[in-house]
């Protein structure tokens, strides 16, 4: 099994060399970088590349390391104890799977892919530390312990919200995305828009490179927010010489999709202002 | 193999350890290096390095140790050194042609593998000859920079290498990601937990399992209970001391500062310079035009604030005693008086300072206002913060 890239997202070597160490030596693979630069779009395409099926867990600030594991519905049980169901005599009947479970008993290999690790509480890495070492977990209610029947390739994604544990990151691999390069982006876009014309991506690249640099940026546009906005541009079928049009103008055209945030296009208003008044 | 690059690794302040290691070699065992220079380097930093913060160091370290691993005469290796036949064959494979392995194969002799491979390496090597071989990096590593021949022994690969005219680890890319400032702020969290105090509050979610039981028991149906989840109550206020010697600890301050924000739900926080007398600020930038009455903030905030102050307590001792004695205003009461205020205010009270605490003897006020908190001072170090927090509970 190996992890080389595809046709809609370009990996860079050393992502491969981390991604198939990961998958090598099944072991967990950490994914840094700055938002946008395809993080979770990584695990959907090594799903995707090797055929293999994904199961995602997506984790929030409530979320509790055994909840990927399973949950007792007690309430469920309850009522049903009081229906007279038949159902209530056996406890695995109100044990609801969670997201490592099911990839655990998976039949064939799988990717799980636990999405913004660093949102949950300081202490989530810790709790999960055996069961993403070992693979295997204990069911206290009904006493049976699931093992991996083959040991998931396991992503793991983090916006560096939270310092992780040494001893989780230990057990992983890690990669830092970092942002691409003139070079990478080009490609990254060509991949997605084929048939954009030649100028025009070098025009909007350059554009987009240096709204990036402007400093004081609360938000820098990242890979995905240059797809959406070459989307844009393509759509409205805007050319080269239009976006080149006005120097002065710092603001480019249809900039909503590159900048998020208003203090950003204020910022580049009062910049455009400055510049005029040159 | 590779423990001296372990070790400089330890060395240079980059936390591996020995599972990394071995997870390392296991990864060169199973050939996931494919005997490549680039290759091999990615694979290093995927295993050892478990932080963004560490890339650039990592980078140094790396070239410190290979340095120059790109300009190994293969032919002085092939034929100095006893390697292992299979590597070698790996290696012909990459080096000769399809073609030229079967014909090599078929006669079927280890020592034709051999002249070929070496015949092949003087081509190269003879190849290359003259052109731009060395390109400096331009001072961008500090062990001095060194060339890069770019094809080196990659000849017969398919893609392009156009884009490494400098080895990937001399570019450095990640510079800016190297801050040492975060350091510790996870551990910080840490001992700050043990402040956690949970409570009931908000909406009722959760399932109360003991009060549904009792009461379905005692009205004959289901009669499900819930109840609020469980919330960090714990209330702080802290108070920063900023400017004039408290500037050497801006960095421990913040990073105490932003573990405290994330771990407490409501947090307070104001700012005073040296000892707290009838003023204090919000913000630093405007801290002469908004000032708020320290009086306020004591009838504002009850008894059930943990008050913090976090201070170096080093100044001269008129400022805690004397009226007038503050270095920046005239003060109509003495700091002394303030301090009671506030110490009476919040009996669970704490002063984090963050001089080694060794030298705290040394200065008189430090001793002074230690003697006003009732020895309720600790340093800001882990140990220290672990020993505030059960002072506080």
């Amino acid at each position: 099994m190996k992890f080389n890239g595809t046709n809609s997202y370009i990996a860079t070597e050393d992502l491969k060399v981390a991604v198939n160490a990961a998958i090598t030596l099944e072991r967990p693979l950490l994914v840094k970088g700055e938002p946008g630069t395809g993080k979770t779009e990584l695990a959907k395409q090594i799903a995707s590349k090797l055929n293999l099926e994904i199961l995602e867990w997506n984790i929030k600030s409530t979320t509790r390391a055994h909840q990927g594991l399973y949950e007792y519905d007690a309430v469920s049980r309850l009522r049903d104890s009081q229906l007279g169901d038949e159902k209530v005599k056996e406890i695995r009947n109100y044990i609801k799977k969670g997201t490592i479970w099911s990839a655990f008993a998976s039949k064939n290999k799988v990717v799980l892919l636990i999405d913004e690790i660093d949102k949950a509480d300081i202490e989530f890495p810790n709790d999960l530390l055996h069961e993403l070492d070992k693979m295997q977990f204990h069911v206290y209610e009904t006493g049976e312990t699931i093992s991996a029947k083959h040991r998931p390739i396991v992503i793991i994604t983090s916006n560096n919200e939270k310092e992780l544990p040494d001893a989780f990151l230990r057990r992983c691999f890690f990669h830092y995305i970092r942002f691409p390069d003139k070079e990478t982006l080009s490609e990254i876009i060509k991949v997605h828009f084929p048939d954009i014309k030649k100028n025009l991506l070098q025009t909007a690249l350059e554009n987009f490179f240096n709204v990036r640099e402007v400093p004081g940026l609360k938000k820098k546009p990242s890979t995905s927010e240059i797809l959406d906005w070459i989307k844009l541009l393509l759509a409205e079928d805007i050319s080269s010489e239009d976006l080149r049009q006005n120097p002065k103008n710092m603001l480019p055209k249809l900039h909503g999709a590159l900048l998020k945030n208003e203090q950003d296009v204020q910022l580049f208003e009062k910049l455009a202002f400055l510049a005029r008044n040159q | 193999m590779f423990t001296r690059f372990f070790q400089d690794l330890r060395n240079y302040g980059i936390p591996v350890s020995l599972l990394e290691f071995l997870s390392f070699l296991t990864c060169l065992q199973k050939g996931l290096a494919e005997f490549e220079v680039d290759k091999f380097y990615f694979l290093a930093k995927t295993n050892f390095v478990k932080h963004e913060k560490y890339l650039d160091m990592f980078d140094q370290v790396f070239s410190k140790n290979f340095n120059g691993i790109e300009d190994l005469d293969l032919n002085l290796l092939v034929s100095e050194i006893d390697l292992p036949k299979q590597w070698l064959e790996k290696l012909a494979e990459k080096i000769l042609s399809k073609e030229e392995m079967e014909e090599v194969r078929a006669t079927g002799s280890f020592d034709k593998l051999m002249e070929t491979l070496k015949q092949r390496l003087q081509e190269q090597k003879d190849r290359h000859q003259g052109g731009s071989k060395w390109i400096g990096t331009a001072g961008t590593s500090p062990f001095g920079a060194y060339g890069y021949n770019p094809e080196g022994i990659r000849i017969g690969q398919a893609n392009s290498r156009h884009q490494k005219a400098i080895k990937v680890w001399d570019k450095r890319l990640f510079k800016n990601l190297d801050e040492n400032s975060e350091i510790g702020s996870r551990s910080m969290k840490i001992a700050l937990k043990r402040l956690r105090k949970w409570a009931r509050d908000g909406v009722d979610e959760e399932l109360d399992l003991d009060d549904t039981i009792s009461t379905t028991a005692r009205t004959g149906f289901l009669n499900i209970k819930t109840r609020p989840e469980r919330q960090n109550s714990v209330k702080v206020l802290l108070f920063f001391d900023v400017g004039g010697s408290m500037d050497t600890y801006i960095a421990q301050v913040e990073e105490l500062f932003s573990a405290t924000r994330s771990a407490f739900k409501h947090l307070e926080y104001y700012y005073f310079h040296n000892c707290l007398y009838e003023g204090v600020w919000k913000n630093n930038l405007r801290r002469w035009e908004e000032k708020d009455n320290t009086v306020d903030v004591i009838n504002k905030y009850n008894k059930d604030y943990k008050c913090i102050f976090v201070g170096d307590a080093a100044m001269s001792p008129y400022e805690i005693e004397m009226i007038g004695g503050a270095n920046e205003h005239y003060n109509p009461e003495s700091g002394r008086i303030w301090l009671e205020r506030a110490k009476i205010q919040w009996p669970n009270h704490l002063w984090i300072n963050p001089t080694p605490k060794e030298y705290w003897q040394y200065t008189q006020s430090t001793v002074m206002i230690q003697d006003i908190f009732d020895n309720r001072m600790v340093p800001l170090t882990l140990h220290g913060l672990e020993d505030g927090m059960k002072m506080l509970t």
